[in-house]
């Protein structure tokens, strides 16, 4: 009898290989992110949340595909706690219907088609940011602002052990064995080590200043606002994670322009009409005061639905004009919530008379027209090709 | 180190006498399970082990994702697995560190009930018993692949054959008769080992019965008086439908490398050895609670354990609105069928009988009304029931059709050569349920990049026939048939 069973407990805390897959899989779910980016930058869940969150993002591609029935058409069945009739309603589509979620929960809904994956705001904000970042930064104002970095940029036959370079140390033997009409990574001599090494580089702080300018009257729509909101939303994330001494003002503006706090800025609401030179006129008013053009970097960016009064858009035309003097960029978004080509009246907006008037590298506009733009107006003010474009610096 | 839960040498003695009475019992009411080996490990373990199904499996990011889930809803005190086994001989079972001694008296009993159940029953008699080795060998060839192909190479070709493993023929011994037909394509190029030429049965060095098979050679009559297999004069015939899309593949893609091969045949094999348990699943976790039930009622419980006994079945046999509960229907059946014609009844059942053949027989009218079974439907957003225990046999067909086949569509390969352009033609044997069109835009380029030219599969929607045709990654077009 004593032979028919055994009870063993082993040591299993090297056993990781459920640890190792699942690593391997939030990589793709990393992936998957980045490719969804359009799509995850204006979810609903990230621009309302508190901005510490793990929020959870549906994502398609992570599914394990297969050929199957279609849930949505299948009959299926369950067990009801006694003298279930037919034609009931046994529970409703949502996420309240059960009281766990998770596979083979209780109240698990059927046919739940795609993965959720759980991100933090950071998480998804350095995958946005990645390749991001200030065009036209100009280091040179205000050089008494430096910051020291490292860089492994150098390879050296001498160096510390821990720092060995194994690929090009193999190379090195790989050559000089071929030399010797030999095939073999063997022998390895003192000859071929090579380590890696670093430089001490000075890299200048630059002071910049981002003025966020929104329209907020009556013509501004939820869509408008919420978009609005997105893009200035990650537009502050990016430069606080990037830049360490961004300032960034706020300014709101329907006929009249004030400047608010960052709280407001992103939660109030106003109405009346639009006459954008108000807000134009104030930012070139704070720049002279606060922040003189040698001594600043300036990014002023306005998003509005474009629909100016007639009668303010010659002078608005005037003050843009200056403010794309000053600045290192000027970035101009115009939200148009009406479906494409419908009709002239789009055709009178700011958008069009910028546009056509102004002729500079350094004003860049764009027409937002549904939410998975917002990431692309976000990779239009700071993208690689901007940057390319203008020479810009990253920090 | 989990401190709270050290299972000290005591503990373990004592788990060691409990077992070695719940043994005893078990035998002594005919239980034949194979020899045990219980395994105490930690969650963490059991979580891996019943993300990948078995202790040792290759490396995918599919079980990653599945050992997070379980491992969530366990710290989240949503589900629990208490325990996991292994159809194998010996039979290993695991048992979660954190189990009372009453919760690993109820598993040890449970898991004996599906150790004779893997051993006894008709439809695991062609399981390999040493699946254990054989899954740990093609995780080691695949470790390999990845370091000689690359890492996203191996990937997307797990992807696709993993995309594809449940589409399989659960009786392979059919196979023999369904490919001969084919004839002999241009399709054995270099020899390969799965090729045709080999297919032979007997012939096939993979096959564990070849020597059985030659047996046959030796019977009184000999070979003449019972060709193995008709052996028909060979005429032409259309190409049979395939069942088994693995081995299609296998067999037929024409630019696979043998390392691909490899991947395919292997995953095809994994996925025969858990199929059984796929069909039986009512059955045998009915079976191992009735003992687990059983055997517990013989034991001399305490009091308290005979209230944290009763409050673990109850959990353990909980209905569910949206799902069956194959613990409880099992359960159901077999108790009530041990009190209407005896326990030996019941050992013919186990041996008998498969899901399917067992609802189809003794799922009646009085199980339907007693349980409350239903089959609903969606409706704009709620679930409606269609059919209850007034329609108790629409329920029964009902809850057979959502388990036939393993609950997986039909898929056929028709034709490896469609158009004479070398394209994989398949067909969906459409019973009136479609297909989700989602998933299946999304699997075919997995097909696709196994087959590696365009892949039509050809279905059923709204009363007409369509045609999917990939041509390619994400390439996917519909057309009205």
């Amino acid at each position: 009898m004593a032979t028919y069973f055994t009870i063993t407990r082993e040591d299993w805390s090297l056993h990781r290989q459920g640890q190792m897959d699942q690593e391997r899989h939030r990589e793709k779910v990393r992936e998957a992110l980045k490719n969804n980016l359009a799509d995850i930058v204006s979810h609903e869940a990230i621009i309302t949340s508190d901005g510490q969150r793990v929020i959870k993002v549906p994502i398609r591609s992570l599914n394990e595909y297969r050929f199957r029935y279609n849930y949505q058409k299948q009959e299926r069945a369950g067990q009801g706690p006694g003298d279930t009739r037919k034609g009931q309603v046994i529970g409703r589509e949502g996420p309240a219907a059960g009281a766990g979620r998770g596979p083979g929960a209780p109240g698990d809904q059927p046919g739940e088609d795609y993965y959720e994956a759980e991100v933090t705001i950071d998480e998804i904000g350095n995958l946005i940011f990645e390749d991001l970042g200030l065009p036209h930064l100009d280091p040179r104002k205000r050089p008494d602002l430096t910051t020291r970095r490292y860089e492994w940029n150098d390879v050296r036959r001498q160096g510390l052990q821990s720092n060995i370079d194994k690929k090009r140390t193999i190379l090195e033997a790989l050559k000089r064995n071929a030399l010797r009409g030999r095939q073999s990574i063997h022998p390895i001599g003192r000859e071929d080590l090579r380590y890696k090494t670093w430089d001490e580089s000075y890299k200048p702080e630059t002071a910049a200043v981002v003025l966020a300018m929104m329209d907020t009257s009556g013509s501004m729509g939820e869509f408008e606002k919420y978009i609005a909101r997105a893009f200035f939303y990650w537009m502050v994330r990016f430069l606080r994670t990037k830049y360490d001494n961004v300032q960034i003002c706020f300014l709101a503006h329907s006929t009249e322009a004030r400047e608010v706090t960052e709280e407001e800025f992103f939660t109030k609401g106003e109405s009346g009409g639009t006459r954008c030179s108000s807000v134009y006129e104030l930012a070139l008013e704070i720049i002279a005061r606060r922040y003189p053009p040698d001594q600043y970097n300036l990014y002023p960016f306005h998003f509005s639905d474009g629909d100016n009064l007639a009668s303010d858009n010659p002078r608005a035309l005037e003050m843009m004009r200056r403010l794309v003097e000053v600045s290192s960029l000027v970035g101009y978004g115009e939200i148009d919530s009406y479906p494409a080509g419908s009709g002239y009246y789009r055709s009178t907006t700011l958008y069009t008379l910028f546009t056509k008037e102004i002729q500079n590298p350094r004003f860049v506009a764009t027409v937002i027209r549904e939410k998975g733009d917002v990431y692309q107006a976000l990779r239009t003010f700071f993208g690689p090709e901007q940057m390319a474009a203008l020479g810009g610096a990253s920090l | 180190m989990n401190t709270a839960h050290v299972n000290t040498a005591q503990e373990i003695r004592e788990l060691e006498r409990a077992i070695e009475r719940i043994v005893g019992k078990a035998l002594a009411m005919g239980l034949d399970p194979f020899p045990m080996r219980y395994e105490i490990c930690p969650a963490e373990i059991i979580y891996t082990f019943g993300a990948y199904g078995m202790p040792i499996r290759f490396s995918h990011w599919s079980f990653g994702k599945a050992f997070h889930r379980m491992k969530m809803s366990y710290d989240y005190g949503m589900s629990k697995i208490y325990e996991l086994v292994i159809n194998s001989d010996p039979c290993y079972a695991f048992l979660l560190e954190t189990n009372s001694l009453l919760q690993n008296k109820v598993i040890a009993a449970h898991v004996l009930a599906h150790s004779d159940f893997f051993k006894r029953n008709w439809r695991f008699q062609g399981t390999n018993r040493q699946m254990v080795w054989t899954m740990a060998a093609f995780a080691e060839r695949v470790r390999r692949y990845e370091q000689r192909y690359g890492r996203d190479r191996v990937e997307r070709f797990l992807d696709a054959a993993l995309a594809l493993h449940e589409q399989i023929d659960p009786f392979p011994a059919r196979q023999g008769r369904q490919e001969r037909p084919e004839g002999q394509g241009p399709e054995d190029r270099q020899g390969d080992p799965g090729g045709r030429g080999s297919r032979e049965r007997g012939a096939d060095p993979r096959d564990p019965y070849r020597d059985l098979w030659d047996l046959d050679r030796h019977l009184p009559g000999g070979a003449e008086a019972r060709p193995l297999e008709p052996a028909p004069p060979e005429e032409p015939r259309p190409p049979a439908r395939c069942r088994d899309l693995l081995l299609f593949l296998m067999e037929k893609a024409p630019d696979l490398e043998d390392w691909q091969r490899d991947i395919l045949s292997s995953i095809r094999a994994e996925a025969l050895y858990f199929r059984p348990q796929m069909e039986t699943k009512i059955l045998n976790e009915g079976w191992a609670s009735f003992w687990h039930a059983r055997i517990l009622r013989e034991l001399d419980l305490t009091p308290e354990e005979s209230v944290e006994f009763a409050r673990l079945h109850a959990a353990v046999l909980a209905p569910n609105p949206y799902h069956l509960n194959p613990y409880h229907l099992g359960f159901y059946l077999l108790t009530r069928l041990e009190e209407k014609h005896g326990l030996e009844k019941l050992f013919e059942i186990r041996e008998l009988e498969t899901d399917v053949s067992f609802l189809r027989n003794y799922l009646d009218e009085q199980a339907v009304e007693e349980l409350d079974l239903y089959l609903y439907r969606k409706e704009g957003d709620g679930y409606r029931v269609t059919a209850a225990h007034r329609e108790w046999e629409a329920v029964r067909d009902g809850i057979v059709r959502l388990i036939t086949n393993g609950g997986v569509p039909y898929i056929y390969a028709e034709d490896h050569d469609f158009g004479k352009r070398g394209e994989l033609h398949l067909t969906h044997g459409y019973e009136g349920v479609e297909l989700d069109t989602h998933y299946l835009t999304r699997t075919l380029p997995h097909v696709h990049h196994i087959w590696g030219r365009p892949v039509h599969l050809d279905t059923v929607e709204d009363g007409r026939q369509v045609r999917y045709t990939c041509t390619g990654e994400g390439q996917v077009e519909r057309k009205v048939l």
